[in-house]
């Protein structure tokens, strides 16, 4: 597709790596993606190894999978050993380990009723199929997909569907930057903001960043020339001593976002506490259901608790998380977790950064 | 997980559904419109994330961009290479 195979242009990319080296003069720049899909295409389209050696990538909190916590996943668990309940989940959080090495992985080879689906809307389906047992989704993800699961909900009253629910983990990102820049041990020096939440958010919820920590804030496609377009733009802010929050992605992006699919999720779902791995606490960073829709929450209505967890032992996906470790600098990276064993949350989803350090041989 | 998709519509169904493709590939997809805050049209590009389309894509913000970004690649043409 032209829309963004041209963005792919290896002379449009030679262009901007020169305009990425003019603006940085020599100086050197700590950038942070907070997005999956970034991590995956910065490695995958081999721009790490064109950058200048003075730019340094870190991957933050960007990955739903990731940011999981184990008390989550400890939920889980309890979950798919309940009596009649179906466990609908987006595939990648199966093998992503609890506070006791176990995953829903576990849990279905043990007769547990765990079943994968790309849609919250297949989940309301195998709710429809199966009108014995009780469907819970397990929503999980940021901005992109909590909108998803709150038009799901909204088809589930609409038809009727009653043995359908949502354990809503969802989290925001724009808290989490926060939480990040709050701590003393960060050295971001620029954000690269994530190209898909931003569809939904527009510009604004992003506004704090150069207004209150003068951090450039840089809304980021995923094709080779839409990151180094974005790389430039940051070099430029920092340079000239002018940070702002910028769209640079806006064939997919408008800078007001999607304001029905934030109705939507707002007409569920209202901010909460949420537990982030690596992170930990962080105020209203997540979304719990309103309390008129008791019925559709999980939490409620199969009084689910969230059990106080130690962290894995051994595993630093905390740090990884926060761009204070790069994935090989971990112990167990490569030797003990490994994408077919994995030990840590960053090593079990293909947009772990652990699992992209190692799938693309940065070890 | 955060994964989206380009994809254009190609036949619009019943309930806010429609069938599109998934880039220049062959595999199709049923996603759900009711997310876009306009109502789309067949020939439409849209991402899909988990079964939804979020965001229609603008072919002339496209462009523009290319535009500009060409622009500066002609630019530096005449500049030595670094690498």
């Amino acid at each position: 597709m032209q829309l963004n195979s041209a963005f792919q242009d290896p002379h449009l990319c030679r262009a901007l790596l020169q305009r990425l080296e003019t603006a940085l003069n020599g100086r050197s720049m700590r950038f942070m993606e907070v997005c999956g899909t970034h991590t995956v295409a910065i490695f995958q389209s081999g721009l790490r190894s064109l950058l200048p050696a003075s730019v340094t990538h870190l991957s933050g909190p960007g990955c739903p999978v990731c940011v999981t916590h184990d008390a989550e996943v400890a939920a889980f668990l309890d979950l798919a050993g309940r009596d009649k309940v179906i466990v609908a989940t987006f595939g990648d959080l199966l093998r992503v380990p609890g506070p006791d090495g176990r995953s829903l992985k576990h849990a279905q080879a043990q007769g547990a009723r765990v079943e994968i689906v790309y849609s919250a809307l297949d989940a309301l389906a195998l709710a429809r199929n199966n009108p014995g047992d009780l469907v819970v989704f397990l929503g999980i993800g940021f901005e992109t997909t909590a909108p998803t699961v709150a038009a799901t909900l909204l088809t589930a009253r609409q038809k009727k569907i009653e043995n359908f629910c949502v354990l809503s983990l969802h989290k925001l990102v724009p808290p989490a930057l926060r939480a990040l820049l709050d701590d003393a041990s960060c050295a971001v020096e620029a954000f690269l903001l994530p190209g898909h939440v931003s569809t939904v958010l527009g510009l604004a919820p992003y506004a704090f960043l150069a207004d209150e920590y003068h951090m450039p804030g840089v809304v980021g496609g995923f094709e080779p020339a839409d990151i180094l377009l974005a790389l430039c733009i940051m070099a430029e802010q920092l340079r000239d001593r002018a940070p702002a929050v910028i769209n640079a992605y806006p064939r997919a992006v408008s800078d007001t976002g999607n304001a029905r699919a934030r109705a939507l999720m707002e007409q569920f779902f209202t901010p909460s506490d949420a537990l982030w791995r690596g992170l930990g606490r962080i105020p209203r960073s997540g979304l719990a259901l309103r309390p008129e829709y008791a019925d559709l929450d999980a939490l409620i209505r199969l009084d689910l608790r969230l059990p106080e967890t130690r962290p894995l032992p051994g595993c630093r996906c905390g740090q990884v998380l926060k761009g204070q470790l790069r994935p090989p600098q971990c112990p167990l990276f490569g030797k003990k977790c490994t994408p077919a064993t994995p030990v840590g949350p960053c090593m079990v989803s293909t947009e772990g950064s652990c699992a992209a350090y190692f799938k693309y041989g940065e070890h | 997980m955060c994964l989206a998709i380009p994809a254009q519509i190609v036949e619009l169904q019943e309930e806010g559904m429609a069938r599109v493709r998934v880039g220049e590939s062959h595999t199709f997809l049923t996603a759900s419109m009711m997310l876009l805050p306009e109502p789309p049209h067949v020939g439409d590009y849209v991402i899909v994330h988990a079964g939804f389309a979020m965001h229609t894509l603008s072919p002339q913000e496209a462009q523009d961009s290319l535009a500009a970004l060409r622009e500066l690649a002609e630019a530096m043409e005449g500049s030595p290479a670094q690498f």
